[in-house]
């Protein structure tokens, strides 16, 4: 056996203690007796998973080895952290993983809205859509499970504004791990937005599990600003399964993080759903941003479009997995998938794969990727009309991002995003 | 306000201009004609300062200040402005946003505040009228979708928001119908004033029957071999160019 396979061995199975040598100190501080059982089945699917390794194909460009060869420490209590500003008045705020209530803004009466450490928390669905079998991340996740955030909407409730929810990080003297997690379950015919914000300061490592489900009929629109310190690991699992004659509208803004990681996957459990997902990456720096969708048409009928804009710059890395399936009964699957990708320097690299499997014979499916630069022709238009080269660099920069921009419907986002990009 | 002496310029090692003389003073208006591959275009770039050419002799001095040693901002910052012979798309971008972030720009150059949205409109609400645009053009993105004629007039539009010293036109009415023609001669007229210089480069005399030029210069083969009064424009209609290659027998001095 050569040195690289006994090292890819020694990770898989034994390094695995940085993170299981914390069950022990964490349950003496963390009692949650009612996740006890969850807790466990996760530890117990954590035990017999390996970490991936740039050896699976869905983890070819992105090693984990720095998170997983990291020791970190539990959460520490931390209530002097400052908050982005906010966008609404419906907002949870979590520090390291635990619910803030200080920080919150108050929930209006007839919204079962909160934090999944509250007694009162309706989540029969809690673990039941976010799979792990073969997800050592999501595993873990559960594996710590003892507080998050929980947005049940009642059949035919309509919530006009949007819920905000806040994971703030923040490391003392060791770098942390949290493990948010967030459960959205929107009624029959109810309607709701919700926006998940992970902010923090220096290096620390989210590893965040969201499972969202939509009954008949439900409309979600759902928001993901990640906006991680520049030190910070941040692997996400987003999980969503879709009822009957129900959308889903989701905006995946990846800003922040070293090495990040989003996986979001999509399953229609019934007929004439429809889904559109939505994904803009900036990295820059020596930022690594792993985008994995997944689109599992499970059920005829249904549509699906995928927007994913990528902006790599210096020696920034990328990487798009796109894979839809269409089984074998998804007849009159109408599949769209787009990635396009700007890069801003000769550095930046981007890996991108369609991957698209079908099984059913009257579907419409389509792909595409496109990797450009800047336009010389449109950046001497910009500077023939007085406007700095530099500027109408981020101009451009600005316009290549704008489609996927303007599809957010909260304005307050969109302004932030333009700030970023334009400023 | 412009001097060109003796200016030589390359394109992709190829000598494209061969020595030009050119004097433009504060109200004038110079019309610049010549065959097809004779340097108008480069000209144009020369004066703007596109990437892809290389000035190997002589200078431009615009208002006493060496235009070639500036970017292309900074050009437009001391009043010299294009209006491009094929204006570009910017896709993403409104024209609102452009036209602001491009007046702004120019503003800081010179030394003026920045303008507000709202101060911002109100100009451009004005400019837009005076050149009788539809104004859901501001809500469209740079020129795209635009029609031969919405794209000519667009970048007058710009023209007349940026209030340059110096409008330079490159074959703006190449690819116009009559009427289309005759609303952007109309605009560059209303932007005619005793201050402002302009440099109409065309192909074909029709457009000089709506901008009435004060001098009409031909360019052969890299060099001025021809100025006259607008008659001129009316000689090379009749005759063609072919005289003037020829050593400009045919022509009447």
């Amino acid at each position: 056996m050569s040195a690289a396979n006994l090292w890819d061995r020694w990770r898989e199975t034994m390094d695995k203690t940085t993170f299981t040598n914390l069950f022990t100190p964490f349950d003496r501080d963390n009692a949650a007796p009612k996740y006890r059982a969850l807790r466990q089945s996760g530890r117990e699917r954590l035990g017999s998973l390996a970490w991936p390794t740039t050896r699976c194909e869905d983890w070819r460009f992105t090693s984990v080895a720095p998170i997983v060869e990291t020791t970190f420490a539990l959460p520490v209590k931390c209530d002097d952290l400052k908050l982005p500003a906010a966008t609404n008045t419906l907002r949870l705020v979590f520090v390291n993983g635990r619910f803030a209530k200080a920080l919150s803004a108050p929930i209006a009466a007839g919204l079962q809205v909160g934090s999944l450490a509250d007694a009162g928390a309706n989540v029969a669905l809690l673990a039941q859509i976010a799979a792990d079998k073969d997800n050592a991340f999501t595993a873990m996740n559960t594996s710590f499970l003892c507080d998050g955030a929980y947005v049940v909407i009642s059949d035919g409730q309509v919530v006009e504004q949007p819920i905000e929810i806040v994971y703030l990080s923040r490391s003392t003297d060791k770098p942390i791990v949290s493990h948010p997690r967030t459960l959205i379950v929107v009624g029959k015919n109810a309607q709701a937005t919700v926006v998940e914000r992970y902010q923090g300061d220096g290096a620390y490592f989210t590893n965040a599990v969201t499972e969202i489900s939509l009954a008949e009929g439900a409309v979600l629109d759902h928001v993901k600003l990640q906006q991680e310190s520049l030190q910070a690991y941040h692997i996400a699992n987003t999980q969503i399964v879709q009822g009957a004659r129900s959308t889903f509208t989701s905006h995946y803004l990846s800003l922040g993080g070293a090495l990040v990681r989003n996986e979001v996957r999509v399953r229609f459990d019934g007929e004439h759903a429809e889904s559109t997902v939505n994904g803009l990456y900036l990295a820059s720096g020596k930022q690594h941003m792993d985008n994995f969708t997944v689109i599992d048409h499970a059920q005829p009928n249904c549509a699906s479009h995928e927007l994913y804009k990528g902006i790599l710059d210096e020696r920034a890395h990328g990487v798009f997995n796109g894979k839809i399936f269409v089984r074998k009964d998804a007849q009159k699957t109408d599949a769209k998938q787009t990635n396009k990708v700007l890069l801003l320097s000769d550095d930046a690299t981007i890996n991108t794969k369609p991957q698209l499997e079908i099984f059913a014979d009257d579907v419409k499916c389509t792909h595409g990727a496109t990797i450009g630069q800047l336009d010389a022709t449109q950046l001497f238009y910009l500077q023939s009309r007085g406007i700095p080269l530099d500027a109408a660099r981020r101009l451009l920069t600005f316009a290549f991002a704008n489609d996927v921009v303007n599809r957010v419907k909260i304005e307050a986002i969109r302004a932030e995003l333009e700030e970023r990009i334009v400023r | 306000m412009l001097t060109i002496h003796n200016l030589h310029a390359k394109v992709v090692g190829k000598d494209i201009l061969r020595g030009i003389n050119l004097d433009v003073k504060p109200g004038e208006v110079h019309a610049i004609m010549g065959p097809n591959g004779s340097g108008k275009s480069t000209l144009a770039g020369v004066l703007t300062g596109k990437e892809a050419f290389e000035v190997t002799e002589g200078e431009v001095l615009f208002e006493g200040k060496n235009l070639l040693d500036m970017d292309p901002e900074e050009r437009a910052g001391e009043g010299v402005f294009l209006a491009f012979q094929y204006p570009v798309e910017i896709p993403g971008v409104t024209n609102n946003y452009f036209l602001r972030a491009s007046l702004n720009a120019v503003r800081k150059y010179r030394g003026q505040t920045e303008l507000d949205a709202a101060a911002f409109l109100k100009i451009v609400k004005e400019k837009i009228k005076i050149l009788q645009m539809p104004e859901d053009l501001l809500k469209r993105s740079v020129n795209e979708g635009f029609s031969g004629g919405e794209k000519k007039r667009n970048e007058i539009f710009q023209m007349a928001v940026l209030e340059p010293k110096l409008c330079i036109l490159d074959e703006t009415d190449s690819g116009l119908d009559i009427d289309a023609m005759k609303a952007v001669a109309d605009g560059v007229n209303a932007l005619r004033s005793k201050d402002r210089a302009m440099i109409v480069i065309t192909h074909y005399q029709r457009l000089l029957d709506h901008i009435v030029p004060d001098f009409v210069h031909v360019l052969s083969e890299g060099r001025i071999v021809k100025t006259g009064g607008k008659e001129l424009a009316l000689e090379l209609e009749q005759h063609g160019y072919d005289p003037i290659k020829a050593g400009m027998a045919g022509i009447a001095d």
